[in-house]
């Protein structure tokens, strides 16, 4: 995230005006805008169905005609306009239904044209009672029909997807879902087919819907045509509470609306960030809340005689402070990517000041000390209007993809990216062993290169200066000196640099001073004045001084016996990048406490487990990508609900006799926004250089964004519309191994067997296969690791 | 009566291989071509402008203006495309001249392609017409054979290619910019305008889109002159064009006569209305511009003589029908003709004419009810000047002009079926115990 101020002409031109009168009222809008938008200026909402701010305007429905006495060249149209395809003009004169019964009774026509066909089946339609077509046809319909005819029917529901349904006959054929998946997503896996009152939306049936994005079609639906297997029947809208705060899945940020009944959040949709999301969110934001539907953790669980058993909090909390002073600073903290602000500053308070040791990582993923220097660096403690940002990726001339794919580890980030190539032109260069779908959608050049061949492909890349961006992601970390070469490359040219972690809590947990090395706001542990700063704000005389362990390294000390005790929060270890040694140090730990909310790995090796509230039962923030802090709003909490994380700490803090400073969101908020704006010393970014290309087939692979992940847990409808597990391999490696259908991977005795997918224009010998797919077992080694392939033979592949 | 006849374009249609090259060049043909390709682009658009010239395919906007909207700055390449989609219901001039006559499409082709600077030409027929797409292939196989099409025609200088695609069989791809998609591969369905096809057509780039009629009758404006050509035809409305008379006349076909011609005398040209009836009502342009009637025998079939009485000149297909036919039945037939070609994309088009249907098919049932003749108009209302494009304005022109002109027709709809007042087989021309309900 780079510091350069925005010069004069990245500033924002004051738009040119253009005066017209609607419905006798004069109002100035920017030139360009459509009639329709410049009547909601003046308070007339003109009715409207294929109409969307952000898709491109078509003109199908006619539900907005109005009428145009002068065009604004002192001549008129004789007949009614549809308003939303026509941009304003000078000295124009547009009249409304308010004012012109020509076009109240145009529009009164398209509403029973529309009215005639469509099924009166609102009492058991899941869009009764927010739909468009019932709120638009009781505000600008006929009270009574005049239709006495036999209506148009289909047999209903189709699967576009699993997710989603398609009821043809409620379906009035605005194009807002196909233009989405044709411009905004880039899927265009529907149509409309077939021609005049059979017109209808289609798909191709060896290809079905299987967008990230399908679930934006049901919510943008003006009708029940489009619904999700997920909600269909769960609720009636008017009875259901809706909260706006934030998805607690990725880095991006999306606002969300969830919906909620009888304590239990029934549906969540995008909700309307400009500056963020727009209206858009992903699938697994959308749909991936029903993970701990089924395993919730509602009590804290003891371990006696070797076996977890269910205990009153006073009694766990005696138990984990028990096992905790027992080891002293000999302890490590974990946090996991998914913390709210609030909560990962709890646990860098709890760790620093209430268990006196710097041992606090929130990397639950595979990481590197490089990757801890470079976050010190470049990333911690910078506030949003140094950072780039999702309008800076739209304005930006050239943006370079490093060892990140966005539409699997950041999707909000691919449809801004989408968005400016396809509207500005914007130029986007990956560096990748391939060129994936998403890059294709991105029109973007390929730079073939394996994990590790980064540096050498980022010298490939021409025209880099000031209006370009590098988007480096979290995968970045692992490949030794990448991260250096980025920040250099940054740095000699004038591009701007951001860090494009997955999880939703990582910057949060970076600025709240969970990594061992840095205290809030950025400052370094090893700055005596940064400690004074951050001792002085929690009241406490001084911070441990001494540099902390990382989390593979507290995995290791606790294997080797210098660290006693760990605290675990929300961290997977099949995540990390040596799940057995994780296992091995847990098991060999004096004492875990684990703060969860689903049993895991963890809570089974815990000494003392804690179940934590889930995201809608807790106020909060997050911290996105680009540093921006969004709303985390409590959506709704069942009596005897757990407690949130920041409580729990603030208890055992009590009990260690301690004080933790804080024990609700508003208040662990109100204390670490003190501690931002700090401008004392920074780290020097790293310098670490390139690392030794392994012999033979190195891996390649990253994290589909829907894949085996717990996050996706208990959606079935979501976990079908994820992609085929493939392996991937050039067709010279291909050739050159004799690879061809079915091929096993393996490294360190683990192995997956996948379909083949020989991709042209890949790099050779490298194979590419999604990290977490769920089948066969999960390869323990890294991108950039060398790995074995090899043919799998008929007899074999049928068995498998 | 012959007299009234200007053959140009059909001069030759009765000759043995009208078709081929060879025939075509004994009678003149690609002279005017080589003539045009030594003239300035700009001085084959000023001719053509200052002839007056305008669209046979039923608007009528004059030729050679639209030639001159094509932004020769704009650095994409330059599209003529020809619209030999005819399908409107009684249009039938362009499927004969490009069976009889290829090689004028071509020569006109060229032409006006030189003078747009277009060195691509399409022509985009209709799919139904195998055998018209073969003989255009065909022709424009000859003419790359003798050098007139391809790299450095006539060796002058000048390249073109025309290719020959052939449409999937649906009416609104005659629409220029369903057309323009359909072309490009996509369904055919209109666009949003602006962009107008002079800017940003096919591959959005500049296109002309012309009808078949108005690109064969370039050669023999640049052979004939621009007086020539203005000595034909009324004030308005200048030269020779094809009309098509079908029906209930004894000797239905294609008349090439100067615009302004009437109907009266189109009639009788065609043999008169057939023994023992009498003219009922008859459509000036196909089946999208409202009907007329006796009445309007004596107008003169130019564009402003015909929209004078109410109607549209259209493609000058004369559908002609005497007092044997119904025109509730009429109607419908028509309606169900737009229903079916309605591409769907907008609601008034799409669900506007599936209602008239339904409701039509009650009246020729005799099962209509009370105030449904008013519903029928309010519902064209409804429809007509609210759709993308003008398909749908076709089917409304149906239903106005039938119940302006028979209301009482429909009003008996509410009692009597059509083939009660009107048996069908008495309109049939052939055996009457043959026609079918």
């Amino acid at each position: 995230m780079s510091v350069d101020a925005k010069t004069a002409s990245e500033v924002e031109k004051k738009p040119d005006l253009v005066t017209l009168t609607i419905d006798g009222t004069q109002v100035s809008v920017p030139k360009g805008t459509l009639i329709i938008r410049a009547a909601e200026m003046v308070g007339t909402h003109v009715p409207r169905f294929c109409d969307h701010p952000l898709l491109d305007p078509v003109g199908a429905c006619r539900q907005c005609l109005v009428d145009i006495p002068d065009a604004g060249n002192g001549r008129g149209f004789p007949k009614p306009q549809a308003s939303c395809t026509m941009p304003v003009a000078e000295g124009m004169v547009v009249k409304t239904q308010v004012t012109s019964p020509v076009a109240d009774k145009a529009q009164k026509g398209q509403m029973e044209f529309l009215l005639i066909n469509h099924p009166l089946d609102c009492p058991i339609c899941d869009k009764g009672g927010e739909c468009p077509l019932q709120n638009q046809a009781l505000s600008h319909g006929y009270e009574e029909t005049r239709y006495n005819l036999p209506k148009r029917t289909y047999p209903k529901p189709i699967n576009v997807s699993a997710q989603i349904l398609l009821d043809r006959e409620r379906c009035i054929l605005c194009a807002r879902c196909t233009r989405f998946s044709d411009q905004i997503s880039g899927d265009p896996f529907i149509a409309l087919v077939e021609r005049g009152a059979l017109q209808q939306v289609g798909f191709y049936e060896d290809q079905p819907y299987d967008s990230y994005f399908s679930g934006n079609v049901v919510q943008i639906c003006p009708v029940g045509a489009l619904t999700s297997a997920a909600y269909r029947f769960q609720a009636r809208p008017f009875d259901l509470v809706s909260t706006t705060t934030t998805c607690e899945h990725c880095a991006a940020g999306c606002e969300l609306r969830t919906d909620h009944r009888h304590h239990q959040v029934k549906r969540r949709l995008a909700g309307n960030n400009p500056l963020v999301n727009e209206e858009w969110n992903c699938d697994k934001g959308r749909f991936g809340f029903m993970y701990a539907r089924n395993d919730r953790l509602k009590h804290p669980l003891v371990r006696e005689n070797g076996v977890l058993r269910p205990a009153s909090w006073p009694e766990a909390i005696d138990a984990a402070v028990e096992g905790l002073k027992r080891a002293g600073s000999a302890v490590g903290v974990q946090t996991g990517g998914r913390l709210t602000v609030e909560n990962a500053y709890g646990y860098s308070r709890f760790a620093r000041a209430v268990l006196g040791t710097n041992s606090i990582d929130f990397r639950s993923r595979p990481q590197s000390a490089e990757e801890a220097e470079f976050l010190a660096a470049r990333v911690a403690g910078r506030s949003l209007p140094q950072n780039v940002t999702y309008t800076d990726l739209e304005r930006a001339k050239h943006v370079v993809l490093v060892a990140f794919e966005p539409e699997d580890e950041s999707p909000i980030v691919f449809l801004r990216l989408r968005k400016a190539n396809r509207d500005k032109g914007l130029k986007v260069t990956t560096i990748a062993p391939f060129a994936s779908r998403g890059s294709q959608k991105l029109d973007a050049t390929l730079i073939p290169a394996a994990p590790g061949d980064e540096i050498a492909a980022l010298d490939r890349v021409e025209g880099l200066d000031g209006s370009t961006i590098i988007l480096v992601g979290e995968r970045a970390g692992t490949l030794p000196g990448v991260l250096s070469a980025v920040a250099a490359k940054a740095d000699a040219t004038g591009a701007r640099l951001a860090w494009i972690p997955r999880r939703a809590g990582d910057v949060g947990a970076l600025d709240a001073g969970c990594l061992p090395g840095v205290l809030p706001g950025g400052r370094l542990v090893s700055d005596a004045t940064g400690r004074v700063d951050v001792a002085a704000a929690w009241g406490v005389e001084q911070l441990p001084s001494e540099p902390g362990l990382s989390a593979d390294e507290q995995f290791a000390a606790l294997a080797s016996g210098a660290l006693k005790a760990v605290v675990l929060a929300g961290v997977e270890l099949a995540d990390l990048a040596d799940p057995d040694a994780a296992r091995a140090g847990l098991e060999a730990a004096d004492f875990v406490v684990s703060i969860e909310q689903r049993p895991s790995e963890v809570t089974e090796r815990a000494n003392v487990v804690f179940p934590a509230a889930l995201i809608e039962e807790q106020a909060g923030h997050f911290r996105n990508w680009e540093g921006r802090d969004l709303d985390v709003a409590l959506v709704t909490a069942a009596p005897g609900s757990p407690m949130t994380d920041l409580r729990i700490l603030a208890a055992l803090s009590d009990a260690l006799g301690s004080d933790l400073g804080f024990r609700t969101p508003a208040a662990a908020w109100a204390s670490f926004s003190e501690l931002l704006d700090w401008e004392g010393d920074r780290q020097a970014a790293p310098q670490v250089s390139a690392g030794e290309r392994p012999e033979g087939l190195v891996l390649a692979g990253w994290r589909e964004l829907l894949d085996a992940s717990r996050g996706n847990d208990h959606e079935v409808a979501l976990r079908d519309t994820a992609r085929d597990a493939v392996a991937r391999v050039s067709p010279a490696t291909a050739e050159q191994l004799g690879l061809s259908d079915v091929v096993r991977v393996s490294a360190d005795g683990r192995e997956q067997v996948l379909p083949l997918l020989v991709t042209p224009e890949m790099v050779d010998n490298v194979v590419w296969v999604p990290m977490n797919s769920g089948l066969g077992d999960r390869l323990s080694v890294l991108p950039g690791s060398a790995v074995t392939v090899s043919a799998v033979t008929f007899e074999e592949g049928a068995m498998a | 009566m012959t007299d009234l006849l200007t053959p140009v374009l059909s001069a030759h249609w009765g000759e043995d291989n009208s078709w081929k090259l060879s025939r075509y060049e004994a009678n003149g043909g690609y002279e005017a071509a080589r003539k045009a390709l030594d003239m300035a682009p700009a001085d084959i658009i000023s001719l053509v402008k200052d002839a007056n010239l305008r669209g046979r395919g039923g608007a009528g906007f004059p030729t050679g203006m639209k030639w001159s909207f094509v932004p020769q700055d704009n650095p994409n390449p330059k599209y003529l495309v020809v619209n030999a989609d005819e399908s409107e219901p009684g249009t039938c001039k362009d499927m004969p001249l490009m069976m009889a006559t290829p090689h004028t499409l071509v020569e006109g082709i060229i032409i006006a392609a030189y003078a747009i600077n277009s060195h691509t030409a399409f022509i985009y027929c209709r799919g139904e017409v195998l055998h018209i797409i073969r003989r255009l292939q065909q022709a424009v196989r000859e003419a790359y054979a003798a050098g007139y099409l391809g790299k450095d025609i006539f060796g002058k200088g000048y390249d073109l290619d025309i290719i020959v695609h052939a449409g999937a069989g649906a009416y609104i791809c005659g629409e220029e910019t369903a057309l323009l998609d359909s072309l490009e591969g996509r369904r055919g369905q209109p666009r949003l305008r602006p962009p107008f096809p002079a800017v940003a057509g096919l591959y959005a780039s500049p296109t002309v889109v012309n009808n078949v009629e108005s690109i064969a009758s370039v050669p023999s404006i640049i052979a004939n002159g621009k007086d020539w050509f203005a000595s034909m035809g009324t004030e308005k409305s200048k030269g020779f064009t094809l009309y098509s008379v079908s029906g209930h006349v004894k000797n239905p076909g294609q008349f090439e006569a100067p615009m302004g011609i009437t109907m009266r005398q189109l009639i009788e040209l065609a043999g008169g209305i057939r023994e023992g009836h009498e003219l009922k009502f008859f459509t000036p342009g196909g089946s999208s511009t409202p009907i007329l009637t006796a009445e309007h025998l004596d107008i003169p079939l130019d564009y402003e003589g015909v929209a004078g009485a109410g109607s549209m000149l259209g493609t000058k297909a004369l559908q002609v029908f005497d007092d044997t036919v119904s025109a509730v039945r009429t109607a419908l037939r028509y309606v169900e003709f737009y229903k079916h070609e309605s591409c769907g994309k907008c609601t008034p088009c799409r669900e506007g004419t599936w209602w008239l249907v339904l409701l039509l098919m009650n009246f020729e049932k005799g099962i209509a009810t009370q105030g449904d003749v008013d519903k029928l108009l309010d519902i064209a209302d409804n429809i007509g000047g609210r759709s993308f494009c003008a398909l749908a304005d076709g089917a409304v022109a149906v239903v106005t002009s039938f119940i302006r002109h028979f209301r009482s027709e429909f009003e008996a709809g509410t009692h009597t079926p059509a083939w009660e007042l009107f048996p069908y087989e008495k309109s049939a021309v052939f055996a009457e115990e043959g026609a079918v309900r």
